[in-house]
């Protein structure tokens, strides 16, 4: 096996130097009634060509193998990714090493964290950012977590049922075995969180708003946090489209003491789903409450500039059971991808790639109601909206993508059972107005 | 002695990104605009971010030359205890590229992902195969997470069976992790300590085990890199109690077909993808920590299963006694690539010889080193061994110094200061992917670095010398914390 250096010649030396006279003598101290007796149920192993060729073979039994059009998101965006992001990401240098517990050999991955952290700051106008976590809906959780910590009087936590519902499943999860309990605020009509329902909650430590919400509406964070300044209670904001915020106003300037989102738009593949990337930042006043890794910059012992990870104090390998997060593996890589991703489109890019995004869908939806689809909310949106389908759309749209690969949107009645035959599509860069012409031209 | 792998060579110094910015650079090539501009309203509108302004090539060469800072598996020898800093093939990465798997929408339907599911299905059933669980789960995104994903089910168990309890057991030898993933199901940690031996001894834990005890989180092999050997006895006494028994299965590298985990009476076992099936760490992650349970637990497993009707995969929600959701998708699909190729190219036979190899490096380690430094546990270890700096301590040596000298010498140091059940730990775990020129590399420079604290213990208090920063200001940077530039 390639992997494996040892020489014949190799184990007996080796073996010489302890003692012992086999392999199998090295697990002595194993009583025999605990080993397995027979072999492991595993055939042999194969080699680079025949693996290369099973693996396609299992590869192309998915739909993603050809070039398919994606006009779904909720929560997994197809986007550009420039290709210098995979190929100085791909440095063995970054991806072989561990996280970086020794400084004096880890400062690219420290200065490159730092960078990430200053840079997720800037876009969502927050005091500080985490090293990250693992992704939207578990940095959303822990979000719930600092609220219901810091409050001692409440042990609910007052969630937008226009969050993903992916997220506020994992919220369920994670809080219910802690003893604290997830209230979620009804929608208006227009698509966007109940307000007033809001106002009139009580018991609760912080509010979770999602921004584009999960229907790609715009919520107006504003007037949610001066509810939470009104209530006393913590103001969480969430997003699952972090090109969203190359465009609109973040949620720092919004009020947000925390925010919880979802990075993989940032330069990462969408891997059937994972590892993408969870952002999680938090006001100054947040510093010893944020969950996970934290890069802090520092002088070495000759006064030049450096990075450590710092605050340890917070987290489990210190404190133990009174830690902040159980947290220790974030998605680090990933974290660097979008460090990468963020410095590659820079300010200029990063607000033109925003703005086609928006373009897209608003043409796309424009030219879906030409054909026959209703518009069901009148808010503002991003890069993802509703329709409700003609009649026979269901089909046409398993047909489309068998014949085409075309996706044509998400059905969200599964989500949502009072939205039967409503469609959230998406639109990002990705696609053209030839695409999108012939979308509607296929769903006539 | 050989040439150490460490020297001194020219490096770069590299500013941070914003540094380098110059207004209107921008290294993306736009899309082209085809459809007309519309303008959301004002009001919803923010300040483009200010990111830097770079060139492309300002780009490649600031993450070329942080990358250089850098020191990976790929650049030299990494033993750091409880990792399983093995190789990362590159075949796997490979295998994660493929557009089917790196382009698929999560959402894109069970029908038109039966690949992906198939995979996630295949590695369930070998990850089973390799720890003797009848069911795993892929879900949790790394070990941490696979933990957290642990305490659940038991939890989710003992509320089922009517009464919750209150308390957990965890030994002295078990990874930091453990407390908090037990503190976030409200279990109180009871610590116990190992016995003389450096593993648990059955009485100890009969001490403790009550009927208000959820159940004991042991890894085994323990941090100690010893075999728990009464770990029978042990879920024994847990089980008489009705309590469960979690297994942390972080160090499984020792014991790939020698023990299977499931087999000894351990309840509930989370593994490191990331560790044992050679994903590459990333710098922090992302791992993947899947989770195998026995029979009776396979009900409280997280959504969505997967199941095989026939020759259809499909993703399964409705499991009503489940914990729920533990990731947005499915977990990290892109590590499950990976592992499942990495366990491919191994076969059975393969991993069983890697478990062994890394068992023999580190006894060979242990034995050839035992003489110069303090070894608090002399016995047969498994893939980890831990020293301490007792002998050096009259020269005013510390593990640090050593530690820290050892990157002069081109090696990444041992895990430090860890397991606290030995006082300044200095705990080394070489994988069997290091050849034994790379080990005897290794254990010259210690005991050329052993040598020096004797002889000139003040170059060892400045090291490293030859890194592009030396040590670092950690107490300053946690005083006034600097988090952002």
């Amino acid at each position: 096996m390639r992997y494996l250096p040892h020489t014949k010649e190799d184990i007996d030396e080796m073996l010489a130097k302890t003692g012992l006279a086999s392999l199998d003598e090295l697990f002595k101290t194993i009583p025999d009634a605990l080993k397995t007796k027979a072999p492991l149920n595993i055939p042999e192993g194969l080699s680079e060509w025949d693996l290369n060729e099973h693996m396609e073979s299992l590869a192309s039994t998915n739909i993603a193998c050809k070039n398919y059009k994606c006009f779904i998101g909720a929560g997994s965006y197809d986007h550009y990714i420039p290709s210098i992001v995979p190929y100085l990401i791909s440095r063995s240098e970054f991806a072989t090493a561990y996280t970086p517990y020794q400084p004096e050999v880890s400062q690219g991955t420290l200065q490159g964290i730092y960078e990430f952290q200053t840079m997720i700051t800037e876009l969502l106008g927050m005091d500080i950012a985490t090293a990250s976590h693992y992704d939207c809906g578990t940095a959303l959780a822990e979000c719930a977590l600092i609220a219901l910590r810091k409050d001692r009087n409440a042990s609910k936590i007052a969630v937008s049922s226009l969050v993903h519902p992916h997220h506020r499943q994992i919220m369920e999860t994670y809080l219910h075995a802690a003893g604290y309990e997830m209230i979620q605020i009804p929608r208006t009509r227009e698509g966007l969180t109940d307000l007033a329902a809001l106002g009139a909650m009580e018991g609760i430590a912080g509010v979770a708003i999602q921004s584009p919400n999960f229907l790609g509406n715009i919520e107006d964070l504003s007037a949610f946090k001066a509810i939470a300044d009104t209530q006393k209670i913590l103001f969480i904001a969430s997003f699952t489209e972090s090109l969203a915020y190359g465009l609109l106003k973040n949620p720092g300037s919004c009020g947000a003491d925390l925010v919880a989102g979802e990075g993989q738009s940032l330069g990462i593949a969408k891997g059937f789903g994972g590892p993408g990337l969870g952002l999680l930042a938090g006001t100054q006043k947040m510093m010893r409450n944020l969950p996970g890794r934290l890069i802090g910059k520092t002088k070495d012992a000759n006064g030049d500039d450096g990075y450590v990870l710092t605050l340890a104090t917070r987290e489990q390998h210190i404190r133990r059971e009174k830690a902040s997060s159980n947290i220790c593996s974030n998605n680090g890589l990933n974290a660097m991808t979008a460090a990468i991703y963020l410095a590659t489109v820079g300010k200029i890019g990063i607000r033109e790639i925003a703005q086609q995004n928006h373009d897209k869908a608003v043409y796309l939806k424009t030219a879906l109601e030409m054909v026959g689809f209703e518009s069901v909310f009148d808010s503002p949106f991003f890069n993802e909206f509703v329709l409700k389908a003609p009649k026979g759309f269901a089909r046409k749209r398993a047909d489309l993508i068998s014949n085409q690969c075309i996706f044509a949107g998400m059905d969200l009645e599964p989500y949502y059972p009072e939205l039967k035959d409503h469609y959230l599509f998406c639109a990002t860069e990705t696609v053209s107005k030839k695409d999108m012409d012939q979308l509607a031209k296929e769903v006539q | 002695m050989n040439k150490q792998p460490g020297t001194r060579g020219l490096i770069f110094n590299e500013p941070q990104l914003w540094d380098k910015s110059r207004k209107g650079r921008c290294a993306v090539s736009l899309p082209r605009a085809d459809v007309k501009r519309c303008q959301l309203d004002a009001s919803l509108v923010g300040e483009s971010p200010e990111l830097p302004q770079l060139s492309e090539l300002d780009v490649v060469r600031h993450y070329t030359r942080l990358s250089q800072w850098n020191f990976g598996v790929d650049s030299g020898m990494y033993p750091l205890g409880s990792c399983t800093m093995k190789y990362n093939p590159k075949t796997n990465e490979v295998q994660a590229a493929r557009q089917g798997f790196a382009s698929a929408h999560p959402l894109a339907g069970d029908e038109f992902s039966q690949g992906a599911l198939k995979l996630m299905y295949d590695l369930e059933h070998l990850l089973g195969e390799i720890t003797g669980f009848p069911a795993v789960t892929l879900q949790p995104a790394a070990g941490a997470h696979g933990e957290l994903a642990g305490m659940l089910i038991i939890h989710a168990y003992h509320a089922k069976k009517g009464k919750q309890r209150t308390k957990i057991i965890i030994p002295d030898t078990a990874h930091g992790t453990n407390p908090a993933s037990a503190s976030l199901c409200g279990y109180e940690s009871i610590n116990i300590k190992s016995g003389e031996k450096g593993i648990l001894e059955p009485a100890t834990v009969a001490a403790v085990m009550d009927e208000d005890t959820a159940g004991i989180m042991i890894t085994n092999p323990n941090t100690l890199g010893l075999f728990e050997e009464n770990i029978k006895e042990i879920c024994e006494i847990v089980h008489a109690k009705g309590g469960l028994v979690y297994g942390d299965g972080a160090n499984m590298n020792a014991i790939m077909g020698i023990v299977k985990p499931g087999h000894l009476g351990i309840d509930v076992l989370h593994l490191n993808l990331h560790k044992t099936f050679s994903t590459p760490h990333g710098g922090g992650g992302p791992g993947s920590g899947p989770v195998g349970v026995s029979k009776e637990l396979i009900p409280f497993l997280p959504v969505p299963r997967i199941e095989k009707d026939l020759t259809r995969y499909r993703f399964v929600t409705e499991c009503p006694d489940t914990i729920g959701r533990m990731h947005t998708f499915y977990g990290h699909f892109g590590i499950m690539v990976r592992a499942y190729a990495y366990i491919l190219s191994m076969g059975g036979k393969g991993l069983h010889r890697a478990s062994q190899l890394a068992v023999l490096n580190a006894n060979y380690i242990k034995e050839s080193l035992k003489d110069t430094l303090n070894l608090p546990y002399d016995r047969p270890c498994m893939h980890e061994c831990v020293f301490n700096d007792k002998h050096q301590q009259v020269f005013h040596v510390t593990t640090m110094d050593m530690a820290k000298r050892l990157l002069d010498y081109g090696f990444h140091p041992p895990t430090v200061y860890f397991p606290l059940v030995v006082d300044a730990a200095f705990m080394v775990e070489p994988t069997e992917t290091e050849s034994k020129e790379n080990i005897d590399q290794f254990i010259d420079a210690v005991k050329a670095i052993v040598q020096e604290a004797q002889e000139t213990p003040e170059l060892l208090k400045k090291a490293p010398l030859l890194t592009k920063v030396t040590r670092l200001d950690e107490v300053g940077a946690a005083r006034k914390p600097c988090l952002r530039g």
